[in-house]
């Protein structure tokens, strides 16, 4: 099959596009579907990138309005967040959350779509509670250590002292912490 | 109350070099800036697409009285985007201190600056608060360091929008967590002289960074300018992260590094020759367009951090990139130039600069 653009190179791309309702087809070579690829994210920015991943999230809808192919998980794009009246749906066509209270609105819709976006669905790291800054500690220990080192190369006493308070009270809350979970299972 | 200049002409910025251009930090020939960037929100408000006006008005207040009782942001710049003019605007998006998207629609918006550009916040981007810190050469740990205890500092007096198991909640879910982002911005010119470079972006997007071309559209990179930066902001902690981008770069770094030896061992001639080429032209053109200059000025900083060319100093080569596009043109000219006339302007400035 030839390239629908160049119409001289072989096609090796397929391209299927839906606009309106109306199907097109598009068979191209590598290098015209480079090009209209580019051409695709100039005017395609993220929200629909992102847009686009979303309708990853399998969906199934009792009112029929969006009838999918996949007989995934049973979801309602017409939830709405109780916080601002934002709607799955909308997410799904901007990419964007109406506000934080969205998350939890569309938590299991969101989750697997996390999941595929950054290969996790769960927190680690800073919080904006001081007493549990960082809840990975062993890398928290590990950099501490590095920067205690530096410190000391570049003598920096006053810092490295400060560093070196840091990392004994990780340790001593992290040993604490071993014992209190021994026989317990930590989820 | 600390003093603060509202909304001062941006003057004073145009005669300063910004420090990240100072060219001073670690591998400071290769890797050119370090930022970190943290997206945060205040709870119990839409994001700021979505909040009505006496909302985002409201949130203006907030951070901006928050960010200013900040110990670590006593000399600082507060500027109401709808007070500046487009040059401005487009003044401080040429200089990194706010972002393309924050100088659209400037109702609302602002930007807090420290006066020695290294730290600025965006108030009302696409998040309520989006805090930059910009260092020189490789350096993103102490990027890094710095926006952590600003940001913990800043979170002493907002209360931020958190949940537990998503992290920073972000308008976009592609922030949400740390909602940090990390970026190098890389000039690896061996790497793409010698046909390395398709490999090197094949290589990164495996590792959950991006990389693109820093000037230019596209997928075409203008003057081996590359910015490197992390995708995944969830699940990871901030260390983690940085030090993921952290080791990359360090292996490209040293890529780069051994590729410029063998160059210069094997062709040394040809790479003098083009690095002399580049440097004739830019001390006499007339008239230079913006892509031209940073093609040309890119293969001179490679000639300078090589000691091919001598006598000219890297920060000028760096500045010169800065000065010479379109809003600092403008500004230096005093006037709107249109791009026929900043190409003479460029060409002026130029010749101007590497006047021995």
């Amino acid at each position: 099959m030839q390239c629908d653009i160049c119409h001289k190179e072989e096609a090796s791309v397929h391209l299927t596009e839906i606009i309106d309702n109306k199907v097109t087809k598009l068979h191209l070579c590598e290098n015209c579907a480079r090009e209209k690829s580019t051409e695709m994210e100039e005017h395609f920015g993220l929200a629909d990138l992102l847009s686009g991943l979303a309708d990853l999230v399998p969906v199934t809808t009792k009112k029929g309005k969006f009838p999918s192919l996949n007989t995934g998980v049973d979801i309602d794009v017409g939830i709405k967040c109780p916080g601002c009246g934002f709607t799955f749906q909308k997410f799904r066509k901007i990419g964007r959350l109406g506000c934080p209270n969205c998350y939890d609105a569309f938590r299991s819709q969101l989750s697997p779509l996390l999941r595929k976006i950054h290969g996790y669905d769960r927190h680690t790291g800073k919080t904006p509670d001081k007493k549990r800054v960082v809840k990975d500690a062993t890398v928290l220990l590990g950099d501490l250590k590095a920067r205690l080192a530096k410190a000391i190369e570049h003598e920096e006493f006053e810092e490295a002292a400060r560093l070196r308070d840091q990392i004994r009270s990780i340790e001593k809350n992290d040993k604490s912490e071993s014992k209190e979970n021994t026989g317990k299972k930590k989820t | 109350m600390e003093e603060v200049k509202d909304n001062v002409n941006l003057e004073e910025l145009l005669h300063k070099k910004s420090e990240w251009l100072k060219g001073t930090g670690p591998k400071s020939d290769i890797v050119i800036s370090s930022r970190v960037r943290l997206a945060r929100n205040i709870d119990k408000f839409p994001f700021f697409n979505w909040a009505k006006p006496n909302q985002k008005e409201g949130i203006l207040a907030l951070v901006k009285d928050a960010a200013l009782k900040s110990k670590f942001l006593k000399k600082t710049m507060f500027l109401q985007m709808k007070d500046l003019s487009e040059i401005d605007r487009q003044f401080l998006v040429e200089r990194h201190l706010t972002s393309p998207e924050h100088v659209i629609d400037p109702e609302y918006k602002a930007v807090l600056i420290d006066d020695r550009e290294i730290a600025s916040i965006m108030i009302n981007e696409e998040d309520h608060v989006r805090l930059q810190v910009l260092q020189s050469g490789f350096n993103i740990i102490e990027a890094w360091r710095m926006a952590d205890e600003i940001d913990t500092d800043l979170g002493t007096r907002l209360s931020y929008a958190f949940s537990d198991r998503w992290g920073y909640l972000t308008a976009c879910p592609t922030n949400t967590g740390t909602g940090l982002r990390a970026s190098i911005m890389l000039h690896m010119p061996a790497l793409v002289m010698t046909n390395q470079i398709g490999k090197v972006f094949q290589a990164i997007s495996k590792l959950g960074l991006t990389m693109r071309g820093f000037y230019g559209e596209g997928t075409e990179a203008i003057g081996n300018f590359f910015q490197i930066s992390n995708q995944v902001t969830l699940g990871r902690s901030e260390n983690d992260l940085i030090d993921k981008i952290g080791s990359i770069v360090d292996k490209l770094v040293g890529r780069e590094e051994s590729t410029r030896n063998i160059l210069m061992a094997k062709n040394k001639d040809e790479i003098s020759d083009k690095i002399w080429r580049a440097y004739g032209t830019l001390k006499s053109a007339r008239i230079i367009t913006s892509s031209e200059t940073i093609k040309l000025l890119s293969i001179i900083r490679l000639g300078v951090n090589l000691s091919v060319v001598t006598g000219i100093d890297g920060t000028q080569i760096n500045e010169l990139f800065m000065l010479t596009q379109p809003a600092h043109l403008q500004k230096i000219e005093g006037k709107i130039l249109n791009p026929n006339q900043r190409d003479y302007k460029r060409a002026d400035i130029i010749r101007e600069k590497l006047k021995g």
